[in-house]
């Protein structure tokens, strides 16, 4: 299977990018002025200029809400080929958007992506699953006015619904880049939602030689516990000789990502850098046995028990920073 | 054998405010003065200084202002308020060792005016450090303020033993009935009910803000020396009869959350056990307690760890007004840091030491010794002081 899923990849990579797709609607104000609002920028230039915000470039090429599968789209080819074997859950990991200028009003806009790069399988908290990336550049013309490099995990999900990844349960907000996703209900939101919980301003770990899997871990959509070499003692946090055995050659094992609330705060005053308040933070027990510390998401604070289960998201703050976080399981 | 070795034979303070308008070494000095002052001893017979590592002032800028001359010992001692009643044990172990003769403990802080532990500190969370790291497991994920640390504590206690938070509440009201009556406290003349506790905002729930201690500049200093010179000495000496430090298995600083139990302070179980072992006392001998009341559900549990009353009963212990005047053990008569100030612990000693003199303005009647207790849910310290010939030598 292994085999069959990196020749398919090598063949859709070498054929390079696909064809260019147009937007349904040139660029336009009325639709400008809808995404201010809902974002909640009140920056008058761009109605004043004319011009779109950078970052609604992905907006003009959205294929509205109920999207016809693309076979020659790199994306969807690569999807279909991973949904063949069983990795049929998705999540996007990170996007990465550069803009080269201003898109104007009544400009025509089309889009084409290319496969970059398939890798796996890799063992994440949200199961067994290969990571895609693409890259995608947006003209006007043959102008190049933005580009993107995207990554998803196509994943196998768990078995029981009690494990469904967070993203799983996620309102259905279009990935515009993967169709398949869309019809899961499984999308980039995960990522996008997330990037918005917490600000670049948030306080920092301090990573050294014995935490640095952890913080590499959480990047990669992995929550990691340390696991002793030689006695095989899980143990979190994470330090650099066993208390149990002594042994100073320290392993990792990928968490199930569920755990129970053993604990909880609200936090009402005073400010913290990067959030908006008020938030819970939990002590959560994992069913590993360790306890770690985490933000509980999207939770109304009274929804909150001591004994709830929980499973983990990842809050991309930026690249430098991916934090572990909660969230409650119906 | 620490204990009766040495007395704290002098104690100092400034005014308790909110904006000192001066330095934190100008506060220590005038401190130390003012505690040399009520020893009866000169700046020149200083020859040991020991404070908090978190002290902004160095024992030398201290000497130089106060006209110390040739120091012979110095010591810092860290873990925020834990350090309190350490400092004193530093003195009497140099004193017992023969290092030192005269030393002098002292904490200055413009901690409302200036840095405010209450708000969260980008530096704590990325120093470089083994605290760094630690802080990293809980400062990026939003918990970052001494309040949140405890509170979540404080819910887990709850869970387990049915506390609420009124019970919570009835240690702050103790506090500010005792600081009413106090004319150093911030809160003089301001005492509370429980029903003003229970409509104090929530700041991290389950705590209130009543919960929380307030936030103080001012500075404390206590001179320590051996009993015999004590003996010659202006004031009736406050022997030190038992002086202790702890830490707990799998200890941390505010967020030790990985152990089996969220539901006590081991570390503080560390320093009494070593008080009532030193001191052949037990919790029933003590006369006045005053307890680090940075938050009020860790004033319960302190109860509870020192062997005042059983795990998860100190509910019930202080439901009948135990811990206030008149009740079977006053807690802080001084109005402790909910009412008094907040000097990390520092004035709490200076309370215990009127206490066994017999000049508190709250003053407890009897001779028993007192319990003195330092900052908790991070590695502490502890003391009992007797006047000399009672409380310890007795038995």
């Amino acid at each position: 299977m292994e085999g069959t899923i990196r020749a398919a990849a090598e063949r859709i990579r070498a054929a390079g990018a696909g064809p260019a797709r147009p937007g349904r609607d040139p660029v336009n104000l009325p639709m400008i002025r809808n995404w201010l609002e809902a974002i909640g920028d009140r920056n008058p230039r761009y109605e004043q200029d004319g011009v779109a915000p950078p970052a609604m470039t992905q907006v003009w090429t959205m294929r509205g809400l109920h999207p016809v599968v693309e076979p020659a789209d790199p994306l969807s080819a690569m999807s279909a080929v991973l949904d063949q074997a069983g990795f049929t859950s998705v999540v996007a990991t990170n996007c990465e958007q550069t803009y080269h200028r201003y898109l104007r009003d009544g400009e025509r806009v089309e889009v084409r992506s290319r496969l970059v790069d398939v890798r796996g399988p890799k063992r994440t908290a949200l199961g067994e699953g290969w990571f895609v990336t693409t890259d995608s550049t947006w003209y006007v013309g043959a102008e190049a006015v933005a580009s993107m490099t995207f990554r998803v995990l196509k994943f196998r999900p768990p078995g029981s619904t009690a494990t469904a990844p967070a993203s799983e349960r996620a309102p259905a907000a279009a990935s515009e880049r993967v169709p398949a996703v869309v019809s899961e209900r499984a999308s980039g939101v995960a990522f996008e939602r997330a990037a918005a919980a917490v600000a670049s301003d948030a306080l920092r770990p301090v990573v050294t030689r014995d935490t640095a899997f952890f913080w590499a871990g959480t990047a990669a959509g992995e929550l990691r516990i340390q696991r002793c070499g030689g006695c095989g003692e899980l143990r979190h946090p994470p330090g650099p000789v066993c208390r149990q055995c002594g042994a100073d050659r320290q392993d990792h094992l990928v968490a199930r990502g569920t755990g129970e609330i053993f604990s909880f705060v609200v936090h009402r005053h005073p400010p913290v850098p990067g959030r908006r308040l008020p938030i819970v933070v939990a002590l959560v027990e994992l069913t590993e046995g360790v306890r770690m510390v985490g933000e509980v998401l999207g939770a109304d604070p009274r929804q909150v028990r001591i004994g709830a289960t929980v499973q983990v998201d990842f809050v991309r703050v930026d690249t430098e920073l991916t934090l572990p976080a909660w969230r409650l399981l119906p | 054998m620490i204990s009766g070795s040495a007395a704290i034979v002098g104690v100092g303070e400034t005014e308790f405010s909110k904006d000192s308008g001066r330095s934190e070494l100008h506060l220590a000095a005038e401190a130390v003065r003012a505690a040399l002052t009520d020893a009866g001893l000169a700046p020149t017979d200083v020859d040991g200084l020991v404070t908090f590592t978190m002290d902004s002032t160095a024992e030398v800028a201290l000497a130089r202002e106060i006209g110390a001359g040739e120091l012979r010992f110095f010591s810092q001692v860290g873990y925020g308020g834990g350090a309190a009643c350490a400092t004193v044990q530093q003195a009497a172990l140099a004193i017992s060792a023969g290092v030192a003769r005269v030393v002098v403990c002292y904490r200055a802080l413009n901690e409302r005016s200036g840095r405010r532990f209450g708000r969260v500190s980008r530096d704590v969370s990325s120093a470089p450090t083994s605290s760094g790291v630690d802080n990293g497991w809980h400062y990026p994920m939003g918990l970052g303020t001494p309040a949140a640390t405890v509170a979540m504590v404080a819910r887990r206690y709850q869970h387990v033993f049915g506390a609420t938070g009124e019970d919570f509440g009835r240690v702050a009201v103790a506090a500010r009935r005792h600081a009413a009556t106090n004319p150093r406290a911030w809160f003089f003349d301001r005492p509370i009910t429980l029903a003003d506790h229970q409509a104090s905002r929530w700041i991290a729930e389950p705590l209130r803000l009543l919960d929380c201690c307030q936030e103080s500049d001012g500075a404390v200093a206590v001179v320590v020396a051996g009993v015999e010179r004590a003996a010659d000495l202006r004031q009736t000496p406050a022997v030190i009869t038992a002086a202790a430090q702890g830490s707990g298995a799998d200890q941390y600083v505010m967020t030790s959350y990985y152990r089996d139990n969220l539901t006590g302070l081991p570390e503080l179980g560390v320093v009494g056990r070593q008080l009532w072992q030193q001191s052949g006392l037990v919790p029933d001998d003590v006369r006045v307690a005053v307890l680090y009341d940075h938050f009020t559900p860790y004033v319960l549990m302190q109860l509870e760890e020192l062997g005042f009353c059983p795990p998860g009963e100190a509910r019930h212990f202080i439901a009948d007004g135990a811990i206030e005047l008149g009740g079977r053990l006053p807690v802080n008569p001084h109005g402790g840091q909910l009412g008094e100030a907040y000097i990390h612990g520092m004035n709490g000693i200076v309370e215990a030491v009127r206490q066994v003199r017999g000049s508190s303005v709250n003053q407890v009647a009897g001779a028993g010794p007192v319990l003195v207790t330092a900052g908790t849910g991070v590695p502490t310290s502890g003391l009992l002081l007797a006047s000399s010939g009672r409380g310890w030598v007795g038995r």
